[in-house]
Parts: C-alpha cells; structure tokens; sequence
C-alpha cells in the first residue's frame, strides 16, 4: 500500500504526525527549533524527530548535553529572546530535574515581568503507561502541570489533532507543555492533512455522541472509552464520549453542556485517582450542573500507587472492562 | 597576555589595593566615567542603608542588602554595552541602577509590587530571578539565541550574576555546560560574598577556587577582588569582549569570581551574628570598595572634598526622591492579579477575575486589607 506524496491527505501514526508537525512549521517559521537529548542525528528514541535534522539542520534541531533543567531553562532564555523553542524531554518521567525551570520560571515569566517577557515555547515530552517501559518512564502527572497557572496542558488522542494542536502550541504566546501519549504512538493510524492547519487549544471534542452517560477523557484513555461505549451500547447503554484534548485550560462548557443532556458522568483517566484531573471534572459538575444530576459521579483511574513494574501494568491502567464498569455503576444507580 | 587566560589559581586580579593604590593597569576610563563610577557605589551604598531602615520600620518587606559589593556590582555593570544583557539574580539593585532601572522600581518589587520588575522595554535587563541559579541556564538559553539569530555572529555579550552558594546547584553545571558546548556568548558573574545565608564558601565546594571550575566546562575562569570596581570592570570588558568577537580558537564564555564580602545579612530575615564573627566582618571593611576609590580619584586630583560633599547630597536627594514616589505609588489594582497570566486569560480565569470584583466590590476594600 503506498500513497502518492502528492495527495494532500497522508495516513500517520500519531508519532508521525508529532513529526509532521514540527516539520510542517519549522518549514513555515524559522523562529522554531526542536531541542533535547537524541532529537538530532537519532531523530529521537520515539523517532518524533526522524529526519528534521537533515532538513533544517543542527542549529534547528539541537542535540543537547542531558540535562533536563538545561535544556528547559535554555529554552526558556532562549523563548524571551523572541525564538520558539521546543525542547523535547524523553520520557515524561525526567521531567523531575527540570521541573523547577517549569514552575518557577517558564510558567510565570510573563506575569513577573508583567508582559515584558514573554515564552512562546511549547515543551514536549511521551508520557503514559502500557508499553512495558521500565521504571519511571510510564508516569502520568499532568495534574502537576495543569495545577500550574501559567503553563496550558495539552494532550492529543488522534494523529489529525495531533498535528494540529501541536501546530497551535507552537503558535500560541503561551508556554504549552504537550504530553504525547505513547500507548498509542503507533497503535493506529489517521488522515493527515499535508498541509498547515490548527486545532484550537482549549476545545473538547465530542468523539461519540449519547444520550444516557458522558464519558469524560483524555489521551490514550479515549480509545478504551470509546470501545467500552460501543460494547455498551449492544445491551442498550448509550454513552456520549468527550476527549478533552487539552487539560489546562479546560472546555468547562462542553463537559457542562455534556452532562446536562445526559445527567451521568464517568471519568477515565491514567493517572493516580487522588488530586486527579478526575477530582477537577466532577468539582466542575457540582459548581454548574449540580441540579442535573442523577448518579454519583464514577472515576474510573490509575490507582494511587507508584506506577508498577510492567508486569502488573495491565492491571493498574484503566481499561475498557473497568470503564464499562464505570459506566454502568453510573447508569444503574 | 590576556588577564583572563590566568591560571584561575593564581592570586586575584586588581588595580587597585586596599589604599587605592595603583597595582595594576587603570582601564580606559575618562574622568567622568571615573566619577560616575564613584558616584553609583555611594548611591548603592546610601540606597542600601536605607532600605534595611524601611524594611526595619514596617515600610517594606523582606530585602536582600548589598553593602560591600558596590565595587563588584558597579564595576561590572558599567562595562556593559548598550545592547548588551545583565541576567541578575535578586541582590542586583546597584548593577541594576547603571543598567538604567530606576531605583523606584526596585523599592516598589521589594515592596511586594510586581511591577517593580516590569523591566523598561529599553533596558536590557531580565527579570529578578530568586530561586538560587535558576537564570543561569537562561542567560546561556539567552546568548545562545542571539547567536543563532545571528548566523553565529553576535553584537551583544549577556551578563548573568549568581552568588557563591549557586556554584552548588545543578543549573549552575548545567548552564555553564550548555554555554560551553554551544560556545555562547556569556560571562557568569560569580559574587563570591564568602557566605551562602550561614553556611560558608568552604561549605559548598572543595574546590581551591570557584573560578577554577571552569577549566571543566571548557573556558576560562578568572579571579578578580571584587571590591576593586577598576580590576572588576577590566576583567568583565575584558570577558564581555571575548564573548563577542573571540580571537580564532578563543573559547566566548568566561566565568569570573569576583571575591567579595556582604557586610550585612543575606536579608533582613536573616541575622548574622548567629554565623560569623564581628572580627571578620571588620577585616573585610577594610578592603570597603568605595573609600578606596576616592582616594585612588583624589590622588589623579579628579575629587576634592567638594565634589565629594556635592555627590554625597545629591546622592541623598536621589534616593530620598525614590523613596518618596515608590511609598506614594498607589496600591496596584489586584484585577492586575488575573492579568499577564497569559496573554489571553482563558474562560475559567475570566469568571474568577469577576467573581473576585464581584466580592470586593460587595465588601470593600476594608475586608481584604490588613491594618
């Protein structure tokens, strides 16, 4: 199966698309530059990078010392100067190092010099479990970054709105940390259109529509949501499936307008269940649709342990058996 | 040779010693630069006095001091280009003077007013950083992309300030690594005060110096006696000079440690009677940067009691003039608070900001603010 490289539509893997992306705009804007640990020559250990190096170049796609706070706190020098860096950190796990640069620096530069500086830099990283890594390369923290005011928080679920989201981070004035779930890297592939395009930053997208229970989530979670809806949806259970996209800040109106047509709730995430985004969504349910509503909300979660040793992965990470579950504590109650 | 290509073990550079005497070569400073130069440390230094007497009295908040460094901060500011940049940390007020940021500004940050570190879109200087060495690796991000922005070439050298005790910290090895790889054109500005809060210089490294501790990164490391404002401004010039326009082979980056002492507490939190001894401290006032320049400057006949007695006044009248705008500026807004945040505030923000005025206009200003 080949496709002609002239057709405006190519099928990628969502890794690909990460690719396209930073091509794609690296092309059309000569401020960005990729930056980390392997993204030149190696074109990254999840081949995000493949080949940029030898198209743009290593001022443009920079091979770095290793060094998390390094690399981070550079880019953030290097963002107030005016160019738009995109440091990739390799596993969302290493993030720890650097994460001073993130909370005490990139987040809020432009409020502590009152705008004079400002950090177009949209920092990169794989993060999630399910691919039989090693000890801490399958952790889950967005939580971290969406308590941050300051950062946006985005996490794409499909190689389309992967393209395109990653295309806005870029373009955004904002810092954006954009979390790659690497389950599903490979896992599938989407149309793509050759071209530029931008998926605003901040909308949910409405994956299946229903009329019984909202499903709220995000990332490599979406799929088995989704799977679970449909197995449902044989025994009569119609579940509306809304991928937030980005985390930080959150379509607080498409979840409200979501629950209050369906009056049940079940969020699915990867990440711990206390102080997880989980938390956040049903606190947002209870401010503005409380009236609405006919069940206790259900989080169906990682369990509130460090991430286990792959051996017992499949067993932590939600899955469409646990968010059926979810969703039916939620219908039946 | 250069006198930066010095083995970073060998004895400090200096101009001047503790009687202002000429030991070395006298940069190339005309009169009046020789006089401002004087002019700024009195200024630092009466500024500084003043601010730990505001602080002491409830007029301001907590605040780092800078007595003893004047010569260190002075020297180097000045030989700062224009287009230049100076990275500071958080005790930079006096460099932060010569670099053209108003003193109100610093009294208004220190005040608890963001907008005391909204730098002037004329002045290049970056905003006060106060986890320890976290700016170093933005100075270096900083060099770095006027370099690619400029095809390798640069025009301007980037100035970053840090303490002894950031010498420890991991974004110092990572910053100056990075400016060592990528060849940026920096100079770390290291003011070795002796004293990290209480915990003293041989407590953060075995090294024989800090300024040695560039030999690993790959440049060159000096040692100046920061509390000689003319070996300290030879050195930086010397340092920032490199950083632009290198001779063939000529590493850009330099790290300079600027040995010094702070005379009094690391903030006005802090109490250092508890650490050091008063004998110390006397020992080091000796070395007091500025009367060492004034008599250096009445020897070559450049002050007289006088001029001295005219620059002390209008010394005084600048900071008291500075005092008297930053105490009158008003409250800032706290809408200012939900502002900046990003350049767009999002759904979520919008509705706090109003509910916020919502409530303070409910209750007034009497109910959210202390006596």
């Amino acid at each position: 199966m080949s496709t002609q490289d002239t057709q405006a539509t190519q099928n990628l893997t969502l890794v690909q698309s990460v690719r396209d992306a930073l091509g794609t705009e690296m092309e059309r804007d000569e401020d960005v530059l990729v930056m980390g640990q392997d993204v030149g020559k190696n074109g990254g250990v999840f081949r995000a990078t493949e080949g940029l190096y030898d198209e743009f170049g290593g001022d443009r796609v920079v091979d770095t010392p290793l060094a998390e706070s390094g690399i981070i706190g550079t880019a953030v020098g290097m963002a107030a100067m005016g160019l738009k860096p995109v440091p990739e950190i390799q596993f969302s796990g290493f993030m720890y190092p650097g994460f001073d640069q993130i909370v005490s620096h990139m987040s809020r530069l432009r409020t502590r010099s009152r705008g004079r500086f400002t950090l177009p830099m949209v920092l990169r990283a794989p993060y999630g479990g399910g691919i039989r890594a090693p000890e801490h390369h399958s952790e889950s923290k967005e939580a971290f970054y969406a308590h941050e005011a300051g950062l946006k928080v985005v996490i794409p679920s499909t190689p389309y709105d992967t393209k395109g989201l990653l295309i806005s981070a870029m373009r955004d004035p904002d810092p954006v940390v954009f979390l790659e779930p690497k389950l599903i890297y490979r896992a599938f592939r989407g149309d793509v259109p050759e071209e530029d395009y931008e998926v605003p930053i901040g909308e949910a997208a409405v994956r299946r529509e229903g009329s019984d229970v909202s499903v709220f989530t995000y990332g490599a979670m979406t799929r088995p949501s989704l799977e679970a809806a449909e197995e449902l949806a044989e025994d009569g259970v119609d579940a509306e499936v809304v991928d937030l996209r980005t985390v930080s800040p959150m379509d607080r109106k498409a979840i409200v307008e979501s629950f209050k047509k369906t009056g049940r709730a079940c969020v699915v995430h990867e990440a711990p269940k206390t102080g997880g985004l989980a938390g956040e969504i049903t606190a947002i349910l209870q401010e503005e649709a409380l009236l609405y509503q006919e069940a206790p909300v259900q989080r169906v979660t990682g369990y509130d342990v460090p991430y286990p040793l792959y051996a017992m992965e499949d067993y932590y990470m939600p899955n469409a058996a646990r968010v059926a579950e979810g969703i039916t504590e939620a219908v039946e109650f | 040779m250069s006198t930066l290509e010095r083995d970073p073990r060998e004895g400090k550079v200096q101009v001047l010693d503790e009687d202002g005497g000429v030991v070395g070569d006298v940069p190339d400073l005309d009169d009046d630069e020789l006089v401002e130069m004087y002019r700024n440390m009195k200024l630092a230094r009466h500024f500084d006095t003043r601010a730990v007497s505001l602080q002491r009295q409830g007029r301001m908040g907590t605040y780092p001091p800078l007595s003893g460094q004047e010569g260190a901060q002075v020297g180097s500011a000045m030989a700062l280009a224009e287009d230049d940049w100076m990275v500071p940390s958080y005790r930079e007020h006096a460099a932060a003077v010569v670099r053209g940021l108003g003193l109100t500004k610093t009294l208004r940050y220190w005040m608890g007013d963001e907008s005391g570190n909204q730098v002037p879109e004329d002045a290049n200087i970056f905003t006060v950083a106060v986890p320890i060495a976290s700016q170093i690796p933005h100075a270096t991000g900083m060099a770095w992309a006027d370099k690619l922005q400029n095809d390798g070439e640069t025009d301007a050298g980037f100035l970053c300030y840090f303490g002894d005790g950031a010498t420890s910290e991991g974004d110092f090895h990572e910053g100056l690594n990075f400016a060592g790889v990528f060849d940026t054109p920096n100079v770390f500005f290291c003011n070795n005060n002796q004293w990290a809060i209480s915990v003293p210089r041989e407590r953060q490294t075995a090294s024989e110096t800090l300024a040695q501790k560039a030999v690993a990164y790959g440049f060159e490391g000096v040692r100046v006696d920061g509390m000689d404002p003319l070996a300290v401004y030879k050195v930086t010039s010397e340092a920032l000079e490199k950083a632009k326009s290198p001779d063939e082979g000529e590493r850009r980056p330099t790290l300079v440690e600027a040995v010094q002492y702070r005379y009094g507490a690391h903030t006005t939190a802090d109490d250092p009677s508890v650490y050091r001894e008063d004998e110390e401290v006397e020992r080091w006032k000796a070395k007091d940067p500025i009367p060492r320049l004034e008599k250096f400057l009445r020897n070559q006949g450049v002050l007289d009691d006088e001029r001295v007695g005219a620059i002390e006044e209008s010394v005084e009248e600048e900071v008291a003039a500075a005092i008297e705008e930053a105490e009158s500026s008003a409250r800032p807004d706290p809408g200012l608070m939900f502002e900046n945040v990003y350049e767009e505030m999002p759904p979520a923000l919008v509705e706090q900001a109003e509910e916020f005025a919502a409530v303070r206009e409910k209750y007034g200003d009497e109910a959210f603010l202390e006596e």
